[in-house]
């Protein structure tokens, strides 16, 4: 707070993004420049513009914001976001591009000609955009509202403007050159700052991660909480604190246990072992399962696979996108552990997400490089809300565009970009006690329960067929939603039926497997005609011209 | 909607490798004069072309010997990703388990850190992309061997 560099960061960022998508404009002229870029960027553009449009909000602010409170249990999270382009290489990307289908609705249509399920892919594509596009402009308004004090709908509208006129008026050829921009900015955003935070840390004679007596806070410090919890203070006192309530801690005073956060050091920062922790296991490999394979079924992710001439440059793109997506996840895991020395009083506060925004005032001082530092990791974050959203909101429109909507026209999909992104936005200046890493993750999971299924034995597995693939996504898609719906609304659980509720993965993907087998067996007879012709256009090397 | 019937493009590759440069006339001073030697060599191609042609016909038509090709291909390249999960399944996916069976192994301090941090932190991205690299590579070569039985000139 008090950075007077932080908002013409942030305004610098949004002028660049608004000034690329009309440059970008005067070269989109048809509809095809509008949703695919006429299939002609390079693939070194294309893969900076996906690893620009992954990296969310989530992936900014989420990741170090989870390992701050839980430690090495979560590393999990940013393995897993790059490990989904593998999951993504090995099984869909060159045959998806092959099958010359541009969103998940046409693959169902290519493979296999039902529109009935062209229908049912539809309404999951609009769902899982929409439910990934309210963390985004809620990390948007608490961004904003944290450094700059600002309040919390004005970052939430501004991006989701921004972002819809951008879309709407330069389509997706704009975005490729806005996305590939945000790309390197991301990256220099943590990685700059990186550096000068490790010298400061060798400069402070290199204080512990984790102290003998735990955490404790280096200088005085007013907390204020924003989420209620339960405090163990340092005399064995057992206070329940509510948001709002003021907390002074002096200089060197232990940062008292906060219920449901690892403060104690072998919380943190060891793994969860067997026997005392199997749920802890469960929930591990239940979000392995969702984010490797949660990511090809995200439809901003898919949609830009269409942008690759053919196969063999899918495939290299999203190698390239596995390695810029790999070198950016290093660095969120060192603000992480640097927050537990200079920034302990989030874990009081509840507000672990803004420990990126907040770690280089807290460790670099007042100085005019700290405060350039913090403006240039908030322009960051403004860049990671506005190209997710904007890929997000490409995708859905799209999507409504063609499928509700009807028409494949440019004033089609204007409209269409209006729609999908005045909806989330509701949605989130409605709904601010959503957690933003939580929602994603279960983002995931509804994608790896409904399209992955979908997606693998549509392209391996020529039994396949409409009816079965209809019965896979209704059920384990709608698994997957109905555990969000009971997380996001219902009552609060405990035990093992919170687990499996808050981690639904690892039994919603196997059950929407089994059943889509299982009904493609029964109804081996509606197999397509024609799939031999269709396996061939999606395996054969493009070199063949076939 | 309208997409999904777009031909799928393709690069404007697909000479045999080596047949532009042999056509092409000796010297600089022979521009322009038709050489015997050239028109041996372009028929030669072109018959060469004819029989990849009705290979890839073969294909397209769904005779028995294209579907046995097309299914030869796809089931090499699933056993191939399928055997990179594996190794992904091992290497990544066996560490939970094993921290959580073998507590010792998560206490074990490497240059200061704990090893399972260095695993997760660090060492995991490099190695996703390692194996990327390899189904890259193997992929292409399996789609290389492909091409080569549907395009050899005597079969």
């Amino acid at each position: 707070m008090g950075n007077a560099l932080v908002v013409p960061a942030i305004v610098a960022v949004t002028l660049v993004t608004v000034a690329i998508g009309f440059y970008g404009l005067r070269l989109a002229r048809t509809t095809s420049d509008f949703l695919v870029a006429s299939r002609v960027i390079s693939p070194t553009w294309n893969a900076a513009a996906i690893g620009g449009e992954y990296l969310s909000a989530a992936s900014f602010l989420g990741v170090a914001g989870l390992i701050l409170k839980y430690g090495v249990d979560v590393l999990w999270y940013p393995v897993g976001f790059a490990a989904g382009y593998l999951a993504l290489l090995l099984f869909v990307a060159a045959p998806l591009r092959r099958s010359g289908a541009f969103t998940l609705p046409d693959f169902c249509e290519v493979r296999l000609g039902s529109r009935r399920l062209r229908i049912l892919a539809t309404a999951f594509v609009i769902f899982i955009g929409w439910l990934y596009l309210v963390p985004q402009l809620q990390g948007a308004g608490l961004t904003l509202s944290t450094v700059t004090g600002s309040a919390y709908p004005v970052g939430a509208v501004l991006v989701a403007v921004v972002v819809t006129t951008n879309v709407a008026l330069g389509g997706m050829r704009a975005v490729t050159f806005v996305q590939a921009f945000q790309y390197w900015l991301k990256l220099t955003a943590l990685a700059v700052p990186a550096i000068f935070l490790a010298l400061q840390w060798q400069a402070d004679a290199r204080p512990a991660v984790t102290p003998p007596d735990g955490p404790t806070f280096r200088t005085a410090t007013t907390v204020v909480v924003e989420h209620p919890a339960t405090l163990t203070l340092p005399d064995g006192e057992i206070r329940k604190v509510r948001p709002g309530e003021e907390l002074s801690f002096a200089a060197g005073e232990p940062v008292p246990e906060v219920s449901g956060v690892a403060i104690r050091a072998s919380d943190w920062l060891l793994p969860s072992t067997a026997g005392n922790d199997d749920r802890g296991l469960f929930a591990t490999y239940s979000l392995i399962l969702a984010t490797f394979l949660g990511t090809m079924g995200l439809p901003h992710v898919l949609v830009r696979f269409y942008t690759n001439p053919d196969g063999a440059a899918a495939r290299r793109t999203t190698l390239v996108v596995l390695a810029l997506v790999g070198a950016f996840y290093l660095l969120p895991t060192l603000y992480g552990v640097l927050g537990r020395i200079y920034t302990p009083q989030l874990l009081v506060t509840g507000q672990t997400d803004a420990v990126v925004v907040l770690l280089p005032g807290a460790a670099l001082g007042h100085s005019t490089t700290a405060r350039l530092l913090a403006a240039l990791v908030a322009a960051g974050a403004f860049a990671a809300f506005l190209s997710t959203s904007s890929g997000l909101l490409t995708s859905v429109a799209g999507v409504i565009s063609t499928d509700v909507l009807g028409r494949g026209s440019v004033r089609g999909f204007r409209l269409a970009a209006v729609i999908a992104g005045a909806v989330p936005l509701v949605l989130a200046l409605n709904v601010s006690g959503l957690d933003v890493s939580q929602v994603v993750g279960l983002a995931f999971a509804v994608a790896a329960s409904s399209f992955c299924p979908l997606l693998v034995l549509g392209i391996w597995w020529r039994g396949l067929t409409d009816l079965g693939a209809a019965a896979g996504v209704l059920v384990g898609g709608g698994a997957a939603i109905a555990a969000v719906l009971v997380t996001v609304i219902g009552p609060p659980l405990s035990g093992w039926p919170a687990t499996l509720v808050a981690q639904p993965a690892a039994w919603t993907v196997p059950l929407a497997f089994t059943v889509t087998v299982a009904v493609s067996m029964a109804t081996r007879r509606r197999v397509p005609a024609d799939i031999g012709a269709t396996m061939l256009r999606l395996h054969a090397p493009d070199a063949l011209r076939l | 909607m309208a997409a999904a019937e777009d031909p799928i493009p393709v690069p404007p590759a697909g000479d045999p490798p080596g047949a532009v440069d042999r056509v092409r006339p000796g010297g600089p001073t022979r521009v322009g004069v038709p050489q015997p030697r050239a028109r041996v060599v372009l028929a030669e191609v072109s018959g060469r072309e004819d029989r990849a042609a009705r290979t890839r016909t073969e294909l397209a038509q769904q005779t028995r010997v294209g579907e046995a090709l097309v299914k030869g291909l796809v089931r090499a390249q699933l056993a191939l990703a399928l055997r990179l999960s594996l190794v992904v399944m091992i290497g990544l996916g066996g560490l939970p388990w094993l921290f959580a069976i073998a507590p010792a192994v998560g206490r074990v301090t490497v240059l200061g850190v704990k090893l399972p941090w260095l695993l997760l932190g660090v060492a995991s991205f490099p190695f996703l992309i390692a194996v990327g690299w390899a189904y890259v590579r193997l992929a292409e070569r399996n789609e290389q061997d492909f091409t080569d039985l549907v395009q050899r000139p005597e079969r």
